[in-house]
Parts: C-alpha cells; sequence; structure tokens
C-alpha cells in the first residue's frame, strides 16, 4: 500500500500528483473464498479488513451492489459516541470508540475522527436523574461522562438558549467529551483501502441475487456477475436486511424505515460540539466545512423510497432552532434519507443464523455509524470462529424469541415508537 | 446616474427610483428592479467574494439562483443572513451587504495565500495527510475549521416570523417563462384552478432576457395579460416564490419571500411564507441553466455566462464589459454577442467550438457579417486578477492567440433544469449533441414544458406549454412568436478542453474549488462512481448545489471512464432546490411554541398559591406549595409529614381515565388488565396493571366497576395518551366482535385526592348524604353543589380519597376540600411530596420503575397475574429469559450511613466492581427520618438484608445501603383501612 | 407526504395518521408464544405491495387497512379496519 503523508503530498506537488495509485483495486470476482461479505459499507469492509488484519483470513471478498459506502455509511450525522445506559450497548459502543481513536494511523487514511465532545441536554430534573443514571453506568464502566455546569455550557455554546423562557428551558448536561464526528465517507474508504491492501477483493456493482445452500448448509451466492462460492457468507447490508435474508428463507424481527437529516449552508464556527437532547428529539453538531448538520425523529413508517416527509424536516428545524435561536436564519442546504434497518429492541443483531456458515450483522436502527469499527470486529471474530465474541453474544438473533432483549430506551417491540 | 457601466437607457428598472444601498462599507446607488449583483456590476465592482478553499477573487458568473460565486452577507443583528447570492437579491434602500469569506478585506485576502500551496493541497488531500492520533487532529482542525465555512454565523435569533399555508389546486405551474405562462393559460382556460410559482419578482423568465413578439404583441404587453387573464379567472400568481421540494403524492412545497435579505417586513411582520400545495397536477416550467466551459482562468473575475451578459444587458441596462470574448457551443451566445455590439462594445472574438462546415442559421450569419467569428476555436486561459480581466488566449486555427478583453461571455450548452421532476421520481434522456438530460418517465402526476423539456427555440417553448397543459388544449390556439424570436440552440456539446489549457486552473465547481485535474486525480485514485468523485472532490456540494458545474463534471468523468455521460450515472436530486431558510421550515413551531402546553383546568387556581410548577409530559403541574422562605425539599417535606400525620389535599386531574361500558366490557378489560377484573363487585375498585404485547409493563391505574356494565379505568398521567391508543386498537382491531363502548374522560373529570388520618373527616364533613366509602369503594355525591364521584383509592398510603367532578364544575370541589382540610391543620401538596410518600410506600411508576425493561415478575407483581391468562402480554412472558437467574428485581434500599442515596446511582457490592443494580426513585423515610430508595438489584428478591454501595461517580456521592423490600412504610397495610 | 384517502373523512395529509404495523402483525391474546413470536417478533418487510394497519389519529381516530408499496408509495386501498382485505 502506498502510504499517505505530509511528505507524499509534498512529493505528490512536486511531480503533479502523477504519483498516486488507485486507493483500492478492482478486482474481478473470484471463484471461490474463504468468507463473502455481503454489502460493501463502512461495517462491511472493516469486517473484511478485520478479518484480514486479526484474523489472518485474506481470502475475502466484499461484494457491494452500487459503491461502497453508498447506503447508510454515507447518509447519517457522523456522530461517534458511546453514552449508552444498557451495558450490553455501552460496552460494545465503547470498544468501537476506542478503535475510532486509533482508526486514522492503524489505516493510514485521516477518517477526521473529532473529539469535541457529544452531550445531552437535560432541560428537567426528571431528565437530569435519567442522565445521572446513564453518566454514572457509563463511569462505573470505565467511561468517560460529566455534568457540565450552566457556566461552562454558556462558555462553550454561546449560542445555546438558556433562558427561562424555553419550551424546554436547559438546566445541565451530561457530556462525553471522547465523543464527537468523523468523516463517515472516509471510513468507508479507509477500510476499503486497509482491506485491499491486505488482500481482499472490494468488489463493486456486483449485486447478490441469491444464496445457495446444499443439505443447509451455505455454498456461495449468485450474483449479478455470476456465481461465488464461499465457505461463509456473512449479510451485512442494514436498511435491506430483509430482502437479503430472504434469499436464505430468513425472516427476520426487522423493519425497514427512513431516517432524515440535513445541513445547513456552511457559516464560520458556531457550534462546537455535538448537541443532543433529552426531551427535543433532534441532534446538532457543525461539519468540519462549516455546515450546521440536523437531525431528529425518523419517519415513522416502514418505506425504502429514501424519500423522506417535508414535516419530519420541518419539525426538526424547529426544535433546532429552539434550541439555537440563532439557526433561524441560516438555510437548509442540502437534505437526504436513510434506509434504517429498525430492530424490535433498538439493538442490533450481529451473530449466527439458523443457516450454517450464514451469519448477519444488521438492525442498526439509527446507530450503526459509531458502531463501524466494533461492528466490523466483533463480526470478522463471529465469521472466524463460528461464534460470537463476548461483546456481541447479547446481540444474538434468537433474542427476540428468548425474551433477553436489550432496550435502551424502554420503548417496547414496535419500531415506530422508538 | 448609477454607475460607470450603466447604459443611458433601456431595461426592466425603474430609473426614476433611485435605491441606496451598501456593499463592503461603501454606499452605492441603483435603481428600484435592481439584483444587487446588477446594481454592483452598474457601479464597475468586479469583485464580488472569495472561494471556498483557496479563497480565488470571484466576479459574477451568473444572473440568477445558479450563482456560485457571488455570496454576500445582508443585513444585520436579527435580520443579519450569510451566503446570500448577490445575483437573488433585490436591492433596496438601505441594504447592508457584505463580501465574506475574507480577511482583513476583499481586495487584500490573507486566506489568498492557499492559493500558493494549491499544489500540495489536491482534492482529498485532507485524508492522506495529519495523523498522529485524535489529539492532534483536534489541533490542525481547530485551523482547518476557521478557514473554512462561508459567511459569518448569526448570532441573534430572528427578529421576523414565518408562517406555514395550505394550498390546493388542479394546476401547480412552477416557472412564469413562455412555457410556463402559455401551460397556465392553458389550463386556465380549460377550466383548473391555477396556482403559479416564480422565483423572480417578475413574470416573464428568459422573455425578460429576450423580449419577443408574442400574437403580435410586445411581450411585456403578453405577460401583463396572461397576468390579468389568470387573476379574472381565479388564478393565484405567486412572485418570488419557489418551489423548493416536490414530495410523494404531488404535494409540492413553495417558499414564498416577502422580504429579502436583511429587509425589514411589513406590518405583519412576516418574512416568508411556507405553502404546501397539493396539486391536481403539477407543470414544471422551470428552464435551463447555461453551463460554464473549460478553460484556464474560466474562475475569473470578468468571465461570465453568456445568458447572464445578456441578462444584465437587457433587464438591467448594464454592461458588463467594454471588449469581450464569446466561447459557445450553440447559437445562442450570438444573440449575446450582438447585444453586445449593439451597446457598443467591441467583440474581439467569437470562439465557436464547433466545426465550420456546418450549417449556419440566420443568426450565426448575422454575426458572421459584422463580428468576428472563429469556428473550431477555443479558448485557453483568461487573464487576470482581482482587478478584471487582462485579456485571454485562445486556440483559433490551430494557433495560440492572444486576444485582448475585459468580459469573457462563456456559453457551454444548456441544461433543463430537471431538479423537481427527479424530485418527483421522474427519470430522464440523455442527448448526446446536446449533452443534456431532460425528462423521460414520471412518477407522479407531473409533466414538463419547455426548455427544462429540452424544447429548443421560443415557439416550440410555446407549444409544449400550451399543449401539455391540458388534454383540451387545441394546439392551433397556441400562443405563437414572431419568427425572428424563434431562435433555435443548436449545440454541439464540446467538453474538451483547449490541450494548452492549464487543467489544475481549469474550474468545474466553482465554490468549492474543485478542478478538471482535481476530477482526473480522484478518478486515478480510484473514485470513479459518480458519488464517489462527488464526495472526494466535493464536486457540486457547495451553496449552488451544482447547478450550472455537475454536467461538466459529469462529462470529465465520463471522458476518464471512455464511456457515455448517461452510463456513468447521475447524483441523486433532493430537495430544496434552492436553500430554503430554517426558519420557513419551522415557522411557528419553535422557542416556547415548540410544543404545546398542558394546564391543568385547576391552573389558575394553583398559580393563585404560587407553587413551584414541573413540566410533566406535555403538562405543567404542581411540584409543591412553599411557604414563607421554604425551598422545594423543605416544602415537600412539609407536605409529605403534613398528609402522613394529618391530612393533605392534591390536585389528579391530569390523570388517564376510561369510561369503559357494555355487556363485554368486563371481558374487553380483561385483555386490558392483567389483573382479575370480571369479579369486581358493583361498587368496587381494584389496582391493575396492563403490559404490552411483548409482556412489558406498560402503566398501571386502578379499574372501578360503577355499574353492572360500566368502568372507569385509571392510568398514569405520562401514559395517558398511549393509554387511550392501546385501548382504541384493543377495541377495534383485536376485539372488534366485543360490545363495548370505550370513552376517553381525562379531561371530562377532573380529580381532587384528599390524603391522610384526617381524610375521612374531611369527607364526611363535606359529603354528609353519602356513607364514606371504605378503601377501594365508591360512591356517589353532592360537593359544593356539585354531583361528584368518590372514590376511596390510595396512592400515598394513607387513608385517601379521590373526588371527582365534571371539569368545569372542580373549582367549588378544590375550594371547599382545600378549606376544610386547611381548617384541621392540612395543606395542599405537590408532585414532590407525592413522589416522596409513594416512594416510601413501594409504588411504582411510569418513567421510574415502569421502565418499559421491567416484566410483572420484575417488579414483584406475580402474585396479582390473572392466573389463567388472557390478557395482552401473558402469552410472550412465558418466554424463557422472565424467569431466568440474573433478573433486575425491584427492591428497595435504605441508607446505613446517614447519606443521601443518590437517585440514579449505581449499585456495587463493593468500590471498583461492575454494578449489580440500580437506584431508580431516592425518597425519605418522612416521619423517621433517614434516605431510602427504590431500584432494581440483579436476583434482588434474595438479596434483602445485603450490604451495598450506590455509587454515583458524575456527582461524587456515595450512600451505603442495606438490601430491604420496596415497602418503608405501613407494610401491613393498616393506615388506609378504618 | 402521502396522501391517505380515509374511509370516514376522505384524502388526508399523512401528517394527520399514525402507521401501526403490518396486518400480519396484529397478534390476539389467545395466540400460541410460537406463532406470537413470529408474527410479532418478525416482519416480511417487503419492498413492494404491504397491507398495513394506519390509524387516523388527528382525524376521526379510526382504524384502516392501507394497501401500500413502501418502494413507490403508491397506495392502493384504504378500507375501514372492519373490511374484510381482499386475497
Amino acid at each position: 500500500m502506498q502510504r499517505y503523508s505530509a511528505l507524499s503530498l509534498l512529493r505528490g506537488g512536486l511531480n503533479g500528483q502523477k504519483s498516486w495509485q488507485r486507493a483500492w483495486r478492482d478486482p474481478a470476482p473470484k471463484s471461490h473464498y474463504d468468507v463473502i461479505i455481503i454489502g460493501g459499507g463502512g461495517h462491511g469492509l472493516a469486517t473484511a479488513y478485520y478479518l484480514a488484519k486479526v484474523h489472518g483470513i485474506r481470502n475475502v471478498a466484499v461484494l457491494e451492489r452500487g459503491w461502497i459506502g453508498g447506503g447508510n455509511t454515507g447518509r447519517n450525522t457522523t456522530i461517534v459516541r458511546s453514552n449508552y445506559r444498557q451495558p450490553a450497548l455501552h460496552n460494545l459502543f465503547e470498544f468501537s470508540l476506542k478503535l475510532w481513536e486509533g482508526m486514522s494511523d492503524d489505516l493510514n487514511y485521516n477518517v477526521m475522527f473529532s473529539q469535541r465532545g457529544a452531550m445531552f441536554l437535560g432541560h428537567s430534573d426528571s431528565d437530569m436523574i435519567r442522565l445521572a443514571e446513564r453518566g454514572d453506568a457509563m463511569r462505573a464502566a470505565g467511561i468517560d461522562a460529566e455534568f457540565m455546569t450552566m457556566d461552562q455550557l454558556r462558555k462553550k455554546l454561546p449560542l445555546l438558549d438558556l433562558s427561562d423562557k424555553a419550551r424546554y428551558p436547559i438546566v445541565g448536561a451530561l457530556n462525553q467529551p471522547r465523543g464527537g464526528t468523523a468523516r463517515h465517507d472516509a471510513v468507508a474508504w479507509g477500510y476499503a483501502r486497509a482491506a485491499d491492501a491486505l488482500g481482499v477483493d472490494v468488489i463493486q456493482n456486483c449485486e447478490v441475487l441469491g444464496i445457495d445452500r446444499v443439505g443447509g448448509k451455505v455454498t456461495g451466492v449468485q450474483t449479478t456477475r455470476g456465481p461465488i462460492g464461499a465457505d461463509r457468507v456473512g449479510i451485512c447490508v442494514a436498511g435491506n436486511s430483509g430482502q437479503v435474508a430472504a434469499m436464505a428463507d430468513l425472516r427476520l424481527p426487522i423493519e425497514s424505515h427512513l431516517l432524515q437529516a440535513f445541513v445547513s449552508e456552511p457559516v464560520k464556527p458556531m457550534v462546537d460540539m455535538v448537541i443532543m437532547s433529552q426531551s427535543i428529539h433532534a441532534y446538532v453538531s457543525q461539519s468540519d466545512k462549516g455546515e450546521i448538520v440536523m437531525g431528529g425523529d425518523p419517519d415513522l413508517y416502514p418505506t425504502y423510497s429514501q424519500r423522506g416527509r417535508p414535516d419530519r424536516i420541518e419539525g426538526v428545524a424547529g426544535q433546532c432552532i429552539a434550541l439555537f435561536p440563532a439557526l433561524s436564519r441560516l438555510r437548509m442546504l442540502r437534505s437526504w434519507a436513510g434506509t434504517t434497518d429498525m430492530s424490535f429492541d433498538g439493538s442490533p443483531i450481529i451473530g449466527t443464523t439458523p443457516v450454517e456458515g450464514l451469519y448477519l450483522n444488521g438492525g442498526w436502527c439509527y446507530g450503526g455509524f459509531k458502531a463501524t469499527p466494533a461492528s466490523g470486529w466483533t463480526y470478522a471474530y463471529t465469521l472466524a470462529k463460528g461464534e460470537p465474541h463476548a461483546l456481541n453474544a447479547p446481540f444474538s438473533l434468537d433474542r427476540f424469541e428468548t425474551g433477553a432483549t436489550i432496550d435502551e430506551t424502554g420503548a417496547g417491540p414496535m419500531p415506530h415508537h422508538r | 446616474m448609477s454607475g460607470p457601466m450603466r447604459l443611458a437607457d433601456g431595461g426592466l428598472i425603474d430609473r426614476s427610483r433611485a435605491v441606496s444601498f451598501v456593499f463592503d462599507g461603501q454606499t452605492y446607488q441603483g435603481y428600484a428592479g435592481d439584483s444587487l449583483a446588477s446594481a454592483l456590476l452598474a457601479n464597475g465592482v468586479v469583485l464580488f467574494g472569495r472561494s471556498f478553499k483557496y479563497h480565488r477573487p470571484r466576479g459574477v458568473m451568473a444572473a440568477g439562483i445558479e450563482e456560485p460565486s457571488a455570496l454576500v452577507q445582508a443585513g444585520s443583528g436579527g435580520r443579519y443572513e450569510p451566503n446570500s447570492r448577490a445575483t437573488d437579491v433585490f436591492i433596496y434602500d438601505g441594504l447592508q451587504s457584505q463580501s465574506q469569506n475574507r480577511w482583513p478585506s476583499l481586495s487584500f485576502d490573507l486566506g489568498g495565500l492557499n492559493s500558493l500551496i494549491s499544489p500540495f493541497i489536491p482534492a482529498g488531500f485532507y485524508y492522506k495527510t495529519f495523523f498522529g492520533g485524535p489529539k492532534l487532529w483536534l489541533l490542525y482542525e481547530h485551523l482547518i475549521r476557521q478557514m473554512a465555512g462561508l459567511g459569518m454565523p448569526p448570532t441573534k435569533a430572528d427578529a421576523d416570523i414565518y408562517e406555514h399555508r395550505a394550498a390546493f389546486c388542479d394546476v401547480l405551474v412552477v416557472g412564469s417563462g413562455p412555457a410556463g405562462l402559455a401551460a397556465a393559460l392553458s389550463a386556465s382556460a380549460a377550466g383548473s384552478r391555477v396556482i403559479l410559482a416564480e422565483q423572480d419578482e417578475r413574470l416573464g423568465g428568459s422573455l425578460l432576457t429576450d423580449p419577443a413578439t408574442i400574437d403580435g404583441q410586445a411581450s411585456d404587453q403578453w405577460i401583463a395579460k396572461a397576468r390579468e387573464a389568470l387573476i379574472a379567472a381565479g388564478g393565484r400568481i405567486l412572485t418570488r416564490t419557489t418551489a423548493a421540494g416536490y414530495y410523494d403524492h404531488d404535494l409540492v412545497n413553495l417558499v414564498q419571500r416577502l422580504t429579502e435579505p436583511g429587509q425589514t417586513p411589513g406590518a405583519d411582520g412576516l418574512a416568508q411564507r411556507l405553502w404546501r400545495v397539493r396539486a391536481g397536477k403539477v407543470i414544471l416550467a422551470t428552464g435551463a441553466f447555461e453551463r460554464p466551459r473549460l478553460f484556464e482562468g474560466n474562475d475569473l473575475p470578468g468571465v461570465m455566462l453568456s445568458g447572464a451578459v445578456r441578462t444584465y444587458l437587457r433587464r438591467y441596462g448594464v454592461r458588463a464589459g467594454s471588449r469581450a470574448v464569446i466561447t459557445t457551443d450553440n447559437d445562442d451566445a450570438y444573440r449575446t454577442a450582438l447585444a453586445l455590439a449593439e451597446a457598443g462594445a467591441s467583440i474581439a472574438a467569437i470562439l465557436d467550438s464547433r466545426p465550420a462546415d456546418g450549417v449556419h442559421s440566420a443568426l450565426v450569419q448575422k454575426a458572421m457579417a459584422q463580428l468576428p467569428v472563429h469556428f473550431g476555436a477555443k479558448l485557453i486561459a483568461a487573464k487576470g486578477s482581482a482587478k478584471g480581466l487582462k485579456g485571454a488566449s485562445a486556440l483559433i486555427d490551430g494557433k495560440v492567440t492572444a486576444l485582448d478583453c475585459d468580459l469573457i461571455a462563456v456559453s457551454g450548452g444548456f441544461s433543463p433544469v430537471v431538479h423537481l421532476h427527479m424530485q418527483a421520481g421522474g427519470t430522464l434522456a440523455w442527448d448526446e449533441l446536446s449533452g443534456s438530460f431532460s425528462p423521460d418517465q414520471t412518477r407522479q402526476n407531473q409533466t414538463t414544458v419547455g426548455a427544462a423539456a429540452g424544447a429548443n427555440g421560443l415557439s416550440a417553448t410555446l407549444l409544449s406549454g400550451w399543449s401539455k397543459a391540458s388534454t383540451k388544449a387545441k394546439a392551433k390556439a397556441a400562443p405563437t412568436c414572431a419568427s425572428d424570436d424563434d431562435v433555435a440552440l443548436n449545440i454541439i456539446a464540446d467538453w474538451e478542453p483547449a490541450p494548452q489549457a492549464s487543467l489544475k486552473k481549469a474550474f468545474v465547481d466553482y465554490q468549492n474549488d474543485v478542478t478538471a485535474a482535481d476530477l482526473d486525480l480522484a478518478w486515478r485514485e480510484g473514485y470513479r462512481s459518480v458519488e464517489h468523485l462527488k464526495r472526494y472532490t466535493t464536486l457540486g456540494m457547495a451553496t449552488d448545489q451544482g447547478k450550472t458545474s455537475n454536467l461538466v463534471g459529469l462529462a470529465r468523468l465520463a471522458k476518464s471512464e471512455g464511456r457515455p455521460v448517461p452510463s456513468v450515472g447521475l447524483t441523486t436530486f433532493r430537495p430544496p432546490y434552492t436553500p430554503v431558510t430554517l426558519g420557513v421550515l419551522a415557522a411557528e413551531a419553535t422557542g416556547a411554541h415548540l410544543d404545546p402546553r398542558r394546564r391543568p383546568v385547576l391552573y389558575q387556581t394553583h398559580a393563585a398559591e404560587q407553587p413551584i410548577w414541573q413540566p410533566v409530559g406535555y403538562w405543567h403541574r404542581p411540584r409543591a406549595y412553599p411557604m414563607g422562605t421554604e425551598n422545594l425539599h423543605q416544602a415537600a417535606h412539609r407536605e409529605s409529614l403534613t398528609v402522613r400525620t394529618k391530612v393533605g389535599v392534591t390536585d389528579v386531574s391530569t390523570l388517564g381515565k376510561f369510561d369503559v361500558s357494555g355487556p363485554d366490557a368486563a371481558t374487553f378489560l380483561q385483555l386490558i388488565c392483567a389483573t382479575t377484573v370480571g369479579k369486581l363487585a358493583v361498587g368496587r375498585g381494584r389496582y391493575t396493571i396492563m403490559l404490552r404485547e411483548d409482556g412489558m409493563v406498560m402503566d398501571d391505574g386502578t379499574v372501578w366497576r360503577t355499574e353492572e356494565n360500566r368502568f372507569l379505568l385509571t392510568s398514569s398521567t405520562g401514559g395517558a395518551d398511549r393509554m387511550a391508543a392501546h385501548l382504541s386498537y384493543v377495541r377495534k382491531v383485536i376485539a372488534p366482535q366485543l360490545k363495548v363502548a370505550v370513552a376517553n374522560v381525562q379531561e371530562h373529570w377532573a380529580a381532587v385526592a384528599v390524603a391522610g388520618p384526617l381524610a375521612k373527616d374531611v369527607v364526611a364533613a363535606l359529603l354528609p348524604q353519602m356513607a364514606v366509602p371504605r378503601h377501594m369503594s365508591l360512591d356517589v355525591g353532592e360537593l359544593a353543589g356539585v354531583p361528584t364521584l368518590t372514590l376511596a383509592a390510595s396512592y400515598s398510603g394513607e387513608r385517601a380519597f379521590e373526588i371527582y367532578a365534571p371539569s368545569d364544575q372542580i373549582a367549588p370541589v378544590w375550594a371547599a376540600i382545600a378549606k376544610a382540610a386547611r381548617e384541621i391543620g392540612g395543606c395542599l401538596y405537590g408532585l414532590e411530596a407525592l413522589e416522596i410518600l409513594r416512594i416510601e410506600k413501594g409504588h411504582i411508576v411510569v418513567g421510574g420503575e415502569i421502565d418499559g425493561r421491567a416484566s410483572p415478575h420484575d417488579l414483584g407483581l406475580s402474585k396479582m397475574l390473572r392466573p389463567a391468562g388472557g390478557y395482552i402480554g401473558h402469552t410472550a412472558l412465558q418466554r424463557p429469559a422472565f424467569a431466568q437467574p440474573g433478573r433486575l428485581q425491584m427492591v428497595g434500599f435504605e441508607a446505613v450511613d446517614g447519606s443521601a442515596i443518590p437517585e440514579g446511582s449505581m449499585v456495587l457490592t463493593a468500590p471498583k466492581t461492575l454494578p449489580v443494580g440500580h437506584v431508580t426513585a431516592a425518597g425519605l423515610n418522612v416521619i423517621k427520618g433517614g434516605s431510602i430508595a427504590l431500584g432494581f438489584l440483579r436476583d434482588g428478591f434474595s438479596r434483602t438484608g445485603e450490604s451495598l454501595i450506590a455509587w454515583s461517580p458524575t456527582r461524587n456521592q456515595t450512600a451505603k445501603v442495606k438490601v430491604t423490600t420496596p415497602v418503608f412504610y405501613d407494610v401491613a397495610g393498616v393506615q388506609y383501612r378504618d | 407526504m402521502l396522501l391517505i384517502a380515509c374511509p370516514n373523512c376522505g384524502p388526508r395529509a399523512q401528517a394527520e395518521f399514525t402507521f401501526e404495523r403490518p396486518l400480519a402483525s396484529i397478534v390476539t391474546p389467545t395466540e400460541t408464544l410460537p406463532d406470537l413470536i413470529h408474527k410479532l417478533f418478525t416482519r416480511e418487510n417487503p419492498r413492494g405491495p404491504s397491507w398495513e394497519l394506519w390509524r387516523h389519529t388527528y382525524g376521526c381516530a379510526g382504524w384502516l387497512k392501507v394497501h401500500r408499496d413502501t418502494h413507490n408509495h403508491q397506495i392502493s386501498a384504504a378500507l375501514p379496519v372492519d373490511m374484510e382485505t381482499p386475497s
């Protein structure tokens, strides 16, 4: 792999940028792989990378229907945090956060992981108790969490409405200083480049049409570029998990919904952190480019359309202005929508399936981006060993059948109540 | 006279109305009808702004909303707006505007140093450096963020207001150029209700640039008559109104601008309005964007789109230069050349990339007769600086030729504006010769007309609008134009720059400084999907969203790929078409009006007592009624002590209340309630829990049998709306066969709770006509002349009554009870005391112990469950995890070291171990003192007596606790009996 | 935003409605545990036509069966909840 560095840029500048190589190859599919990953999003590419790097399994293909990183990897609000209340969740996301902290150097690709702090605002005493519970649970697990005083908030975010005239007056905040944002596309590209360098075939424009089985065991896949054999096949297509699992006659605890987000026109720095709220379901941050990134509640009905409803955007705009009144005169520049895999307890599924040799990684709801490295790492472990790692063991497919669900918000089994 | 570049006459500006405005601290004069761009150009201003990355000097490229470069910040304070396109701001007296993204000034910008290191910072350079861990990146990033961004951010709340309005019509026409007007006239003539939306402040579209003769009259007359006809037929015409989004089922959002950036609105205070138009049919007459071309320095001030040059000339009476070079691949630019020449400019050259051997149109022949036209010729480079152009070099007849000019008019062909068509789910067809996509299939009830549909020439444009707008339209009746005005474009798209041009200074995306060399580099590095190319280079991601540049970029990619343009694909078109102010999206629903505020019917009565308020969902309820200097905790302790020792009165009107009646009422409630309901005697009540379908506890409440076939079901305040939906679902979907009616009577009944050892005395005195009901019994009576229902139920653990009265008659009931209670030493109590009392009694609450994760078993309620099952949630409760060891079970905690148990804290067996449980709610032993709490503990039912630690690291608090059963007061339950 | 023809009220904007669940996921308390798990905790989740239960929450509050394509959002039927679903 051609190393990237300040020096390499200098060299590039002197030679007219002529020496840059392809970031990843464009290989033709082989007839057989040890492991096939269906889905070239961040999660799938990370899985391939860790299979090769940690487990030495390099005869791996990532099959992507379109272009890598084109699903939810490229359609989120890029927030990275591990501030969950439930231990199974904060353990997984904290493991992920630690991988994020080393990712740019590990991949030799700057994913711009920016630890600007991610915080939840509290708007009442009961909000603050729930935040304390969340923070205490995190701290007990060795994860950073701290309350910010009103003075600290005023200093850090002078444009936040801290008045008591607000519909939900802000009374405090729980901050995770190590939380922040990353450059979403770069995560897919960085993993693809690093996996490719280890021998993984990243194959774009290759849609899986069928999953071959003999005697109940997976033998490979049918694709738009012909049949490809494999010992193990990992589904990693959040948003479309149900469609792909159906190729192996599996019916999943997943419903496909839609989540919208949007950015404003870029301005000089005005929001220095990632802001979420316990009572107002919106989140706000500012990208390095200067765009204010905003998101909120999902569209609340099953759809694959990637066409959002306007009233949802309008509601989120109102919520964000309520938090930062000065946002009112900024303009929405671009909106987008991602198809989310809604599981029935709000938590992901990473593990084995009833079909031998077939594995599932999905059900990420709205929280998949920040999990990218840990998702790949644990999924690679599961694919390599045939059984889950302790970190992803709780996130089994059969937990709805057994009742051992992991419900962070306690919202219950209906995806649209989350 | 408003500036050196202004022509002596002509244009659609109102020369009788001078307008004074400020740009970068200098005051200028323009005329009413001027855009900020035209007024500045008239004054000889060429430098408008700086680009995003290299801070290159930029002028104005376009004359409309597609402008990538000339961005300004306008207004101040609560009307300050960054990033406004100077081409899309109409000047008004007092307009304050500034250039942006420069320091210390527009002409001397230190950020321009970036231009010097540009060889080292190509597209995506930041992915290849700044390593060394997140801490180091944060330092780099801080500098990058200061450099990035465009305008300064606003810092004040909005001074103005916005509104939404809904509208319906048979036909919505977007765009009022010749095609749009013809379409609107056609639809209107066929009897349709029409809404016509035009983003400009004037109707006419291209006719404002190229006046024509239509139906034998001057186009401005034709436009005026069309307006009159549409209004006379009941149509609605909205100018300064942009169709921003086309959504499902023919919903189009129109944004109407009632003020220009920074302008003070009229008396109604409205800055903008969002129209949600649900249309029977949508006609898109959105025109076409002219494309720039690739040559070195194609971004310099003085390089403009050819059509824009003509617009400034004809519409605004501004000649943007005195010696012009035209570069084109089509006939339209010849109109610009001739117009410039007519206005006294000299034409250095018309560089036409098309071959000389074609058939020349009359227009081209006319130009050839008087101007230097060169076929097969290309521009190589524009030369100039922030001060303007200083000539150009061109490839003419195979030779590099120097040209003297101060203006370059560029036409790289036209791209139909297909944004709304694509937002609506349509598909596109590609035309190789003209190098353009135009609408193909549609998914919704919409059609595209005119230049947006690829119509070529005014005659075809008018016909297209007229005939596609209505099935009744007869082609013969379509408006027609004079043949001189019917100019075909004859585009022969040529994307290839002259070989001598340096691609490192040939810009594709002007605002984001993406060059052709950047695109080639990205392709070499493997970013070959159009989306990768866009995301890696930021092509088309600036505030203009690539309106002019996208196709130039696509063509460059297609060349690298060696494939035709349509096969490399398109990026997705999503709303908004042009950027939309967040304020108008939100309208009233923000700030204090973000969500409704619900006030209990006794709100004013409580307010007179000056309580501390508490938000509970949408509700605002009294939290405590402090006396004198009491703080919240002192007041709540006094109130709870008064309830335990005397009597207290509280407002419980917000509880969920449902009237369930009919022969199958009991059967219905057996579905809802996990406890036994059917055997309840008339006049009796019972505590109950309701489960979700997955077996978790959803809510708790009481159920009362008021008559043989009538029940009153209560639920928590916070869960009342969910319970109402649940009851409706079960009634209508799960058990439609049952003969039962469910009425939500939450707001019909208000209720006052009286609790304490003296509660019975209060009730007996006020309701003498009624026997005081036993615990969990009810009776009806009359209090203060109001018919009441009295339920003997206790939440506090004391003998207690809830006295129900119709909401509109509760005030005297409350007053009488409060007075009677106070006379015997009682007091009012609020939610905080209620919380203390319920914790002490071990009563669970939604949002506390009922957390959506707890089963009835976990809450110690197994014995209460109806053994026969048949209730919602019963089946799912049979799943094995509910019976496995390690469940979090509800227990009590008692502080043993005199500390207060922190609410929400983790419970550990020893320091530095992982939590085995947590505290959900903490309070105090009201009479004895001492901190107590409720919470969950792993296998907690069998751990009574164990010593543990309640630890809150975020608040630096610790308490040593002992595990108890979750009832701290009157375990035997004798207090609420007589 | 969808336009849904409420059988009681006529065509109304989606903002007035709430999605409840696919018809196939309606479970009754008499369901066996395996059936309940199948219906409640798994979904066909089709990319295409689907029968769904919606409620006109901010209108007549009635329930309706909607036949809707989850990909292109075309609605081919909206029936009162007590009407038989065409096979």
